[in-house]
């Protein structure tokens, strides 16, 4: 009779034994509490704020008090999808995205599958050395050296360009809407081609000699190599890169974009994130700049996860 | 035989290939820095390709004497230092926690950090809580605002997880070793390299940005030298200017000046970065590999 209920004892037990952890490492706890602090106060706090955009905001009565907008709190959301420059801010952001994955995503792996079959270690370690610097280059400074190259009289480009006689008079690519995403693709590729590569070479050490040595035994050139087991070795890598710039496909850096406008190729460099500064904070248009940002931001995730699915079933490797 | 032939062509190409993209990148930079010394005239009417001519160091003169790069220059230092310590010892600390295996509640933790990489509240609730916080115009604002970077808590944690074995804990403890003592006098001796790792890779940040002193910083005296950076080499209305002039009239000298001073200050603001370069980049390879581990 004096026997408990076996379930309930262990439950007891096990409930006295996770306080006791606790109690023994609450060392660790206090070690956790500056990084929650932060997360709590400049990420979370900001992700109820985001509730304004449903609102009509009112910085004296608070996010809180604020009252809804009409159409169920949607109001700011109607308005953005129905502005004139909806579609063509869709359409530039689209464009940089997707042009930037595409030159930026596979050139690096070709990058890395050459530096890692070069035929002397000093021509690997000099690639490798030189084009990783541009990495270190700051927004700022980046900018600047395509404003001074690509300057419309005194630029280098433009100096060449009309010594070689290929154009006559100053270059106009830094003021026009035609040549706005090239400049800033090929830049981007230019300042990360060697950094992103530096994934594929650490996974590409990782193919074992014996594969090579018998494929040499058994005839295959370096190049096949490169195709039928290098390559190969670098799939899963490939696929977890790929996942991760597919979720930034609608989050393009807002930083350069932003520094390369001007007025006169504004029309294709206006995107999401430089149109949600200008109107929250230059015209404190508060509310209707958050829906914005909003809009972006879950577009983005669904983006992520769609393509971590696809990944999952088509290849076997995922983010999550 | 055949095999040795298609290998020399392989090789060959390789190395073509490399070259001409060492010439690629290394060029441009090659071409910024002679153009700083060379004289600005020769340069704008392009004279100037391989080395440099007429050297002179007017345009460095003429940007030591400009007052607002050296209060960026004190500023960016500043931030740099104390951001990058608060950055490392906070990161550090909750790594470590949350790669111990028997903290209770890490998968929870570890999940609120990996959900802010994904997903976040934007631009503006963050400027209107910086408000409530007094944070506007506050330098302190540069140094809390990246506290904690996720991507490198990760790192961090992957690293403590695959170096620190559970065992060195408990024979520790059982020599009496608590938690605090055994991170600071066991675990960060240990782990020096993720240290420098943390080091580097935060105070390139922290260097290098310029968007949250944008947004938040109005007061000249606070502005770090990205900021002034920003205002000398991406000015809009010296572009516009030189695009009516080129469609209306030579350009003049002062306009070749101008480019000049550019690529001096271009030298200047990225002196440190270059001076740590070679150190910088082993250790963000490092960071890099690190992260590629699956923790």
């Amino acid at each position: 009779m004096y026997k408990t209920c076996p379930a309930a004892t262990a439950g007891a037990k096990k409930n006295d034994r996770l306080w006791s952890k606790i109690k023994k490492n609450w060392v660790l706890y206090l070690f956790v509490l500056p990084a929650l602090i932060y997360l709590i106060i400049f990420k979370y706090i900001p992700m109820y704020g985001v509730l304004i955009a449903f609102k009509n905001f009112k910085p004296i009565k608070g996010i809180f008090g604020s009252p809804f907008t009409d159409h169920f709190g949607l109001a700011h959301f109607i308005r953005f999808f129905n502005l004139d420059i909806f579609w063509s801010l869709i359409k530039n952001t689209l464009v940089l995205s997707l042009y930037s994955l595409l030159a930026g995503f596979p050139l690096p792996i070709v990058l890395a599958l050459l530096i890692n079959s070069a035929s002397t270690k000093r021509l690997a370690k000099t690639t490798q050395m030189i084009t990783y610097a541009p990495h270190f280059i700051s927004t700022v400074v980046m900018v600047g050296i395509l404003n001074l190259i690509f300057s419309p009289q005194l630029g280098i480009a433009s100096l060449l360009l009309n010594a070689l006689g290929i154009i006559d008079g100053p270059l106009m690519v830094l003021a026009s809407n035609s040549s706005f995403a090239h400049l800033y693709v090929w830049s981007g590729v230019w300042q990360g081609l060697g950094w992103g590569s530096i994934i594929y070479i650490a996974s590409l050490s990782a193919v074992p000699v014996e594969l090579h040595e018998a494929a040499i035994v058994d005839g295959a050139t370096r190049f096949q190599r490169v195709l039928k087991i290098d390559l190969p070795t670098i799939l899963p890598t490939m696929v977890i890169q790929l996942i991760l710039n597919c979720g930034n496909i609608l989050s393009v850096g807002f930083e350069k974009v932003y520094l390369m406008q001007n007025s006169l190729n504004i029309d294709s460099s206006e995107i999401i994130s430089t149109y949600v500064y200008k109107m929250g904070l230059q015209k404190a248009q508060y509310s209707f700049s958050s829906a914005v940002g909003l809009f972006n931001a879950v577009i983005n995730l669904i983006m992520l996860l769609t393509v971590n699915r696809a990944a999952r079933a088509l290849t076997q490797t995922s983010l999550f | 035989m055949k095999t040795i032939k298609a290998d020399k062509i392989y090789y060959t190409v390789n190395a073509a290939i490399l070259l001409l993209l060492l010439l690629i990148v290394a060029y441009p930079l090659y071409f910024i820095v002679i153009a700083s010394f060379s004289d600005p005239t020769l340069v704008g009417s392009g004279q100037v390709w391989f080395w440099p001519r007429d050297i002179t160091l007017e345009g460095y003169k003429k940007i030591l004497e400009y007052e607002m790069i050296w209060v960026g220059y004190r500023n960016t230092i500043f931030y740099t230092t104390i951001g990058t310590t608060l950055n490392v010892m906070v990161t550090l600390m909750c790594a470590y926690s949350l790669s111990r295996k028997d903290f209770v509640g890490r998968g929870i933790i570890l999940a609120l950090f990996t959900f802010t990489m994904f997903f976040g509240g934007g631009l503006i609730p963050t400027y209107l809580l910086m408000g409530d916080l007094n944070l506007i115009n506050n330098p302190v604002i540069l140094i809390v605002l990246g506290a904690v970077s996720v991507w490198n808590l990760i790192i961090a944690r992957t690293f403590f997880a695959s170096t620190i074995p559970d065992e060195l804990f408990e024979a520790a403890s059982i020599d009496g070793c608590g938690n605090g003592r055994f991170f600071f006098q066991m675990v960060l001796p240990l782990s020096k390299a993720l240290v420098a790792v943390m080091a580097v890779y935060y105070a390139v940040g922290h260097w290098n940005s310029y968007f949250d002193a944008m947004i938040y910083i109005t007061n000249r005296q606070y502005m770090p030298l990205q900021l002034v950076l920003r205002e000398i080499l991406t000015s809009q209305q010296q572009l516009m200017q030189q695009m009516n002039d080129g469609l209306v009239q030579d350009v003049n000298e002062n306009a070749m000046i101008a480019e000049s001073i550019k690529y001096g200050i271009i030298i200047v603001s990225s002196l440190p970065m270059m001076m740590i370069y070679p150190f910088a980049q082993k250790y963000f390879v490092k960071g890099v590999m690190i992260g590629s581990l699956k923790g």
